[in-house]
């Protein structure tokens, strides 16, 4: 028996969720006394996972995995696990991790619990935590099935180093037909995005406009963060939908999350409450927000974030 | 073609969460039960399917007599008919195995859900009823056109967006961008009376095994008051120092 990780690459090198995944599959595998397999698709480096505590790395090198195709994924990691004997599946929480966890469920005859954010409790019966109702509440879930897929949530476990001695083994499913092709990707390239980010800024309504976003991107830059935004902005057009974060919106998740201009209403609070570190800078003392953050400024941004910026250039300078 | 979009009864986005008999079930009281907001955007898509493409749309719900209202607020906004399976939703894998039953017997090409559920914020329930059908499926979906049994889908990546190809038939979970929020289409008064008169048809649940359960909730640790900080020296020093977040 084992447990298995599957950890997805991105030309090559492995996402951050990946190493979470396998950070926290190690743990699972410990609470099992099982050893860790971790599978992957055309990885440069397959034994960058030893240092995470794979003991085992199923590696696969086909050119034609290389445009993702949920189904043969989903396949993929099904022959893996029955190759393994996994009893417990770990997929990470990425576009790709979402898509294909509920398909290798069902290929497993599996329970799943997405949204996972913590070690099972118990293994016998196998439970975990998982996060429910947009944050606001969590569930301990049961799954009942012999075989477990687990769902973990960005951020919630983080990347913890373990080195072990491992071996590669290179492995060569059966690739099933899809009649499901990519035509193409659009992507903007060296933008970090909101799901991979560590920090994130974010703009609200009080900003009063698109125009007065430069000062935003800037703050961003300067901390290597993502931006974001308040649903009226992306509504207004001020800025792309693709950083409309919240309960409708993109879940946030980051070690800090900055909140400038944005009131904190219920929806808006529901989808960045699990960032660790909030910080808000309001004009309004009473703005909801303050409520739920950590840090706050009670003042104008366009006072506030100029400063903030020049502090921040030296502030870098001094602890690069 | 024929439509299936399944909805899920959840609690409006305002509302606040309570349990009862000790945090092991969810306090539906004073609670006000919506469409979920991403169904929502793919009953709208639906729609524009039937006006534009002659299409007939079907709506499905696994749950209590409760979410009945739920449905016909469906009916009202344009679908034909409606199905409820008599069983109470607590486990995606048993609610995606009901809903495979109903899209088996009544052949439908397209079937349409969001991509989560923002109650129990699974995103389950649509990837696993495309794999018991081995159906093709698009995750966060946020555009969808269909030419005969061909369907152009995109989908919402990390970073950016995906444009794919396939075959009918298919199950999208999908999101704003399927439509604008804007043309999302609410009940009329006429609409409602037509409601009133579609069927609603009961269905009894063929599943008895379930493959997760919920043991208990709880609601997150109260937060410790927010530092008010009066100039940013101060907070650049206390993220550094204290919070160790830069
Ligand atoms: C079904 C539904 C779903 C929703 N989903 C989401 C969601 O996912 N995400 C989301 O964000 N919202 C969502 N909303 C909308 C939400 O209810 C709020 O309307 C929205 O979050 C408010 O955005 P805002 O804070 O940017 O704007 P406002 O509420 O207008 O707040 C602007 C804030 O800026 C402050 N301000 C003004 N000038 C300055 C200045 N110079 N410097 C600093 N601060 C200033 C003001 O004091 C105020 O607090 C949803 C609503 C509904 C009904
Ligand atoms: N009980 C249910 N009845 C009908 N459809 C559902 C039900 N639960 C989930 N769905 C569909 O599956 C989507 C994702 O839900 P979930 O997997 O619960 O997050 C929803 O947006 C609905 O389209």
């Amino acid at each position: 028996m084992s447990v298995l990780v599957f950890a997805e690459t991105s030309e090559g090198k492995y996402k951050k969720t990946a190493l979470e995944a396998t950070s926290y599959g190690k743990n699972v595998a410990a609470q099992l006394g099982e050893p860790l397999v971790v599978l992957t698709i055309n990885a440069t480096d397959p034994s960058a996972l030893f240092n995470y505590g794979a003991e085992k790395v199923l590696s696969i090198a086909n050119d034609s995995l290389k445009s993702f195709n949920a189904k043969v994924v989903a396949n993929i990691i099904r022959q893996a696990a029955e190759k393994e004997n996994a009893q417990v599946v770990i997929i990470d929480s990425n576009a790709n991790g979402l898509y294909i966890a509920p398909m290798v469920a069902v290929n497993l005859n599996a329970g799943l619990a997405s949204n996972v954010i913590a070690l099972p409790s118990s293994v016998s019966p196998f439970t975990v935590k998982r996060k429910a109702f947009s944050n606001k509440a969590f569930n301990n879930c049961i799954i009942n099935t012999p075989i477990k897929v687990i769902g973990l949530s960005k951020n919630s476990y983080g990347i913890i180093e373990n080195p072990v001695t491992g071996t590669i083994e290179s492995f060569s499913p059966t690739l099933i037909e899809s009649d499901l092709t990519s035509e193409k990707m659009e992507q903007t390239a060296g933008k970090i995005t909101i799901a991979d980010a560590d920090i994130v800024v974010s703009g609200g309504r009080g900003l009063k406009g698109p125009e007065n976003w430069g000062m935003i991107e800037e703050l961003a830059s300067i901390l290597g963060a993502a931006t974001a935004c308040s649903k009226p902005v992306s509504d207004l057009g001020w800025r792309p939908h693709s950083e409309h974060v919240g309960q409708t919106g993109k879940p946030v998740a980051s070690n800090l999350y900055i909140a400038i201009g944005i009131s904190g209403a219920i929806q808006h609070l529901a989808g960045v409450n699990s960032s660790k570190v909030k910080v808000v800078i309001n004009t309004d003392p009473e703005a909801p927000f303050f409520k739920a953050a950590d840090y706050g400024i009670v003042g104008d941004a366009f006072e506030v974030i100029p400063k903030l910026i020049e502090k921040l250039k030296e502030f870098k300078a001094n602890n690069a | 073609m024929k439509i299936l979009v399944c909805i899920s009864h959840v609690p409006d986005t305002t509302s606040k969460i309570n349990f009862t008999e000790n945090d092991t079930k969810f306090d539906p009281n004073g609670v006000q039960f919506i469409i979920n907001p991403y169904d929502e955007f793919a009953l709208t898509r639906a729609m524009w399917f039937k006006e534009k493409q002659g299409a007939t749309i079907t709506v499905a719900n696994v749950g209590n007599p409760s979410t009945e209202a739920t449905l016909r607020k469906a009916l009202a906004i344009g679908a034909d008919d409606a199905i409820r399976v008599n069983a109470e939703a607590t486990d995606s894998f048993t609610v995606a195995k009901e809903l495979a039953e109903i899209v088996k017997n009544e052949n439908f090409d397209l079937v349409l859900c969001g991509k989560e559920s923002i109650d129990y914020n699974g995103g389950m329930v649509p990837g696993m009823l495309a794999t018991f059908l081995d159906f093709n499926f698009v995750n966060a979906c946020i555009g969808l056109e269909i030419d005969e049994n061909k369907a152009t889908a995109t989908r919402e990546i990390d970073g950016g967006k995906e444009i794919i190809n396939c075959n009918l038939p298919l199950v999208i979970a999908g999101q704003k961008g399927l439509v604008e929020e804007k043309d999302l289409r609410i009940p009329n008064m006429r609409g409602i009376m037509m409601a009133r008169q579609k069927k609603l048809t009961i269905i009894e649940p063929t599943q008895t095994e379930v493959a997760t359960a919920t043991t208990s909730f709880e609601k997150p640790a109260a937060k410790s008051a927010c530092k008010i900080i009066d100039n940013v020296d101060e907070l650049i020093n206390l993220l550094h120092n204290e919070a160790k977040v830069i």
